[in-house]
Order: structure tokens, then C-alpha cells, then sequence
């Protein structure tokens, strides 16, 4: 069936083994975001580097499988990278969750975030799988502050 | 109808239920406490009084006007005598049953109104419980911030049960109005009703009941009740959305201001005041829902044709059967009783280390089954038990044991997919 296909191994193996899930300091900025139509919320701290690296993200929450897979695989492919690298994976996570299911994702920016394709299909589901990306946009407007 | 209860043929009278999902899965709906289905009864009704009955009710003088308003006041006799209203004048149709409880609740401290009964203001109290609907607790909330009043509520025990052990203490000689589910769409819990009513007489107090998860599901009387308010919505009882019912006695209504001003609930009118027309319809300003009301005369006449002991008595077997059926799931709890006792066909559950949306989702995409996940509009109960959230299942007159055999098997293959 459909949600199958959602439920990709990639974000079950996220969900069943969080990467970098804890709260670490030194922080620049700390966020909490919640979804109120379903309980899930997520509190994210970003650390930045020199020349613009993301040094660490680091985070706490609970919720679904899709909520807490997706801030695990946000973890694994923005720490390390540029804020502008990072930025351009936003944007194209949010045309890819706000396609409806109808938008062609660009493997080579997603990286193994392309794994939450499914999710588009599921409009309930898509702040699920946005809640920890638009915590890490938010902490990275409040760093630059 | 047969007196014996015959579950397939009642499902006949629900044509949604023969249809398919897509994919070919037969649907398994066990959200009626979310809303019910409709039986053919109730919208061939509302389809007779669209195409040939229709038009505006209590102010129009014609063969249609006459035969809109006949309808529309047929179905409060019909309502009143299905909860056992003394009058059919004591039925206050509303939109819904949160526009009932929020009705009760811009009656107090209302400074047009001087009933003692009704004024509240620093020093009053306003009690409520843990387990309550949103519905059932933010308008009590407003009220406390408008008046400067003081909102109390009762806890629920680790068994979800309302915890009666400080009653004297909640209920005092402050306390103007108690206000409490007859049966918790959560738990299942139905609360005890006579135990509360007798401490809040003694304190000179009001009580109202959302009824929204009882009426539907078993006899309920208000005479019997004894109680002062109770409300309920149409939407949960095979009738149609956008109608609700507060059902109060007379002398109260009659001490209640107004609520929405409006076309129809007024005597008279002048530039600079109005004066009112009596209850109900001085609760029931502008056009209300005619042809909702009329579906929720047939929904209560195709109830009574079943039978509310019938229904109660069914929903009680299912509901024995679930407990028993869930409770061989690994890692499945219940939460709320776990018996029968005082308690209706509601089961919410939580799957250790699965979140319900999750449950929820595989249970609808590969099996069909229809349940509802997340806090059921109940956030203060869920923090009480310390969950974020669970999965309801909720049975009506239509399930079957074979259906709760479905969500069984469904619960058994999620927990394989997140293994």
C-alpha cells in the first residue's frame, strides 16, 4: 500500500536509532517548535563555526516516526556542511513536502533526506516531517541575530 | 425491527459501510466517537425535506413555511422525548454540543442578569474535571477570566476514574456550577453522576453534563439524571453535523439571558432595547439548522427503533470483547478501565515505543481500519497520564467482532513494521 512507501528503512532505522539526538552545549541559538494538531515537538540548538559551518545540531523532542527520523537525518547531513548548503537542502525539502506528492525531488541536494518523498502523499503527515527543518531555519535566523 | 439485534442487518442501513477503500480494502470504521455514520433512514429524510418541505421555519406564512416549521418542531418533541425532557420547550437546538456547553456558560456573570443563580464574580467557584472534551473546559476557562471566578476540577486515578476522595473539599458553598462528561470520550469512564449531583445540591450549586459520548449510546434520562444542563451533539448519534441539543429545565432557561442576538428570539424590538421571546427560541437566534434538525428527529426515531438498551447491550459485548482481545497484545496499554463496570465502548491504548500516529496511519492504509489517533481534543488527561498521545477505538451499533478482529491484526502487523 501507500504508506509503505513512507515508511522508508531509512526512517525507521533513524526513528529506531536517532544520530546526534541530545542537547549539547556550546550553542548559539536554541529553538522549540511544536505541532499543535498532533503533540510533536522538537527543541534544537545550533552551533556555528568559522567560515560559515555548521558546527553541531543538536536536538531533543518526541513524536512520530517521520517527526523524530527527520530531525536525525537533519543532523547527519547539516553538521559539518555551510549554512548555505544546508539552506539550499531546506528549500528543497520544503518544494519536495509541499508537492503533493507531484514534485520530482533533486537527489543530489537531499541527500538521504529524498528517503521522506513518501511523505508528500500524506498531507496530515507533512508538518511531521517539516517540524525539525523549520526549527533548524529558525535557530539559524536567531544565530545570525 | 426484530427484537433480537441483528448487527448485519442494521449495517444495510448504513450504505457507507458496504463501500470499498481504495486498493479494494473493506473499510473497518471504529471512529464513532470522533462522529458516526449515517443510516439511510436519516438522510433520505433530510434529502425529502430539501427537495419538497423546505423553507424558512417559524416566520413564514405558507403551505411550505407551515410544513418547515412542523417539521422542525417535530423533531424537538421527537429529541425531548428520546432524553426524557419533561417539556419539549426545555430542547435548545444548537450548532453543535460545544455551542451548548458555551450557551450554559455566557448565562453566568452576564451583568443584563441579576439570578442569583447566575451571577459570578472573585470568590465563585466553577468545577470541572481532568477528563474533560476541550469543549468542556475552555469555555469554563473564559468564564473564570471574564468574571475573576475560580476554576477548579477533579483528578482522575491512575485507573481513570474521577477521583471523588476530595468532593466535599471541590464542591463547597462557592461553588455556582459543576460541569463533567457523563461519559469520558477518552477512557470510556462513565462518571458517577448521582454521587456528584448529591454534594452539589447540598452546596447549592448547578450541574451540567456533556453528554456527547452517552446519549448516543445508552438510555439516558434527564428526568432521572436529576441534573440541571446537559448537552449533546447530533453528529455522534447517526444524525447529521451542525446540529447539537442543550436540554435544561425550564425555570432556568427562563433565567438565562439571551446568548447570540438575533431574528427570532426576540418578542420585540425597539431602537434602544428588545424584550424576548420565551425558551427555547430565545436561545435560538437566526435561521437555525432546519434540515439538520429534522435528520437529528430521524436519527433518534431509527435509535428507538433499534433500541437504546439493545445498542448499550451490543456495545457493552463489544467492548468486553475488545478489552480481552487487546490485552493479548504485546506491549499494548489500555488507558482507562480495564472492566466493564460503568464504562462504555471507548478503548484507548498506547503501543510501547510506536506513536499512535503512526499506528493510526498503517492501520488506515493496510487494513482499512478507521480508528483516531493523537489527544481526542482531551490535552489535560493525556499530560495527567504523561503521553503525548493514543489510539482510540470507538464502537457503535454497526461493529462487529470481527471488526475488532481486524484492528487486532492490524495492531500486531505495526508492531512487526517498527520491530
Amino acid at each position: 500500500m501507500i504508506a509503505e512507501s513512507m515508511y522508508q528503512e531509512l526512517i525507521l532505522e533513524h526513528y529506531k536509532h536517532p544520530q546526534g539526538r541530545g542537547l549539547r552545549d556550546p550553542f548559539d541559538a536554541e529553538v522549540h517548535h511544536v505541532n499543535p494538531t498532533c503533540g510533536d515537538e522538537i527543541t534544537m540548538r545550533v552551533k556555528l563555526g568559522d567560515g560559515d559551518k555548521v558546527e553541531d545540531v543538536s536536538y531533543d523532542g518526541q513524536g512520530c516516526s517521520i517527526s523524530q527520523a527527520a530531525a536525525s537525518v537533519l543532523h547527519e547531513l547539516a553538521t559539518g556542511s555551510t549554512v548555505g548548503e544546508t539552506l539550499a537542502v531546506v528549500e528543497e525539502f520544503t518544494r519536495l513536502m509541499q508537492g503533493r506528492g507531484q514534485v520530482e525531488p533533486d537527489e543530489d541536494v537531499l541527500g538521504d533526506a529524498v528517503a521522506f518523498a513518501g511523505v508528500a502523499k500524506f498531507p496530515a503527515r507533512v508538518k511531521c516531517a517539516l517540524l525539525a527543518w523549520m526549527a533548524y531555519k529558525d535557530a539559524l535566523a536567531r544565530s545570525a541575530s | 425491527m426484530d427484537t433480537a439485534f441483528d448487527v448485519e442487518r442494521i449495517r444495510k442501513d448504513f450504505p457507507v459501510l458496504s463501500r470499498e477503500l481504495p486498493g479494494g480494502r473493506p473499510l473497518v470504521y471504529l471512529d464513532s466517537g470522533n462522529s458516526s455514520q449515517k443510516p439511510v433512514q436519516v438522510i433520505e429524510t433530510m434529502r425529502e425535506h430539501l427537495a419538497v418541505h423546505y423553507a424558512n421555519v417559524g416566520r413564514a406564512m405558507h403551505v411550505l413555511g407551515a410544513e418547515s416549521t412542523e417539521a422542525y418542531e417535530a423533531a424537538r418533541e421527537k429529541v425531548a422525548a428520546f432524553v426524557g425532557a419533561p417539556s419539549r420547550d426545555e430542547i435548545v437546538f444548537t450548532k453543535n454540543a460545544s455551542e451548548a456547553l458555551n450557551l450554559v456558560a455566557y448565562a453566568f456573570g452576564n451583568p443584563i442578569n441579576e439570578d442569583p443563580r447566575f451571577t459570578m464574580g472573585p470568590g465563585d467557584e466553577i468545577v470541572i474535571s481532568e477528563m474533560e472534551h476541550h469543549s468542556n473546559i475552555v469555555p469554563w476557562q473564559l468564564l473564570a477570566r471574564r468574571t475573576g471566578a475560580t476554576l477548579k476540577w477533579f483528578s482522575v486515578t491512575d485507573e481513570g476514574r474521577l477521583d471523588l476522595s476530595n468532593l466535599d473539599e471541590l464542591v463547597t458553598e462557592r461553588t455556582k456550577i459543576v460541569s463533567i462528561a457523563h461519559q469520558s470520550n477518552v477512557l470510556g469512564t462513565v462518571n458517577p453522576v448521582a454521587r456528584v449531583l448529591e454534594r452539589v445540591r447540598q452546596a447549592g450549586a448547578l450541574m451540567m453534563l456533556d453528554a456527547s459520548q452517552s446519549v448516543p449510546h445508552k438510555p439516558v434520562d434527564v428526568t432521572a439524571l436529576d441534573v440541571d444542563f446537559l448537552a449533546f451533539t447530533g453528529h455522534k448519534a447517526v444524525g447529521p453535523s451542525g446540529i447539537g441539543v442543550l436540554w435544561a429545565r425550564a425555570e432556568l432557561l427562563d433565567a438565562m439571558p439571551p446568548f447570540l442576538g438575533g431574528g427570532e428570539m426576540i418578542e420585540a424590538v425597539w431602537m434602544d432595547r428588545s424584550t424576548y421571546a420565551p425558551a427555547p427560541h430565545k436561545f435560538e437566534a437566526g435561521t437555525p439548522p432546519i434540515v439538520e434538525a429534522v435528520g437529528l428527529g430521524a436519527a433518534v426515531d431509527y435509535l428507538s427503533s433499534v433500541g437504546m438498551d439493545a445498542i448499550a447491550a451490543h456495545e457493552r459485548e463489544l467492548t468486553r470483547y475488545a478489552l480481552e482481545a487487546l490485552g493479548e497484545v504485546p506491549g499494548l496499554r489500555v488507558v482507562g478501565p480495564t472492566d466493564l463496570q460503568d464504562r462504555g465502548g471507548t478503548v484507548s491504548f498506547t503501543l510501547e515505543g510506536i506513536h499512535p500516529h503512526d499506528v493510526g496511519q498503517i492501520m488506515d492504509d493496510e487494513f482499512g481500519v478507521a480508528v483516531r489517533v493523537g489527544h481526542h481534543c482531551a490535552r489535560p488527561l493525556h499530560l495527567r497520564f504523561g503521553i503525548p498521545a493514543t489510539t482510540r477505538a470507538s464502537f457503535y451499533l454497526y461493529n462487529t467482532p470481527a471488526e475488532i478482529d481486524a484492528l487486532v491484526r492490524g495492531l500486531h502487523h505495526v508492531r512487526k513494521v517498527f520491530a
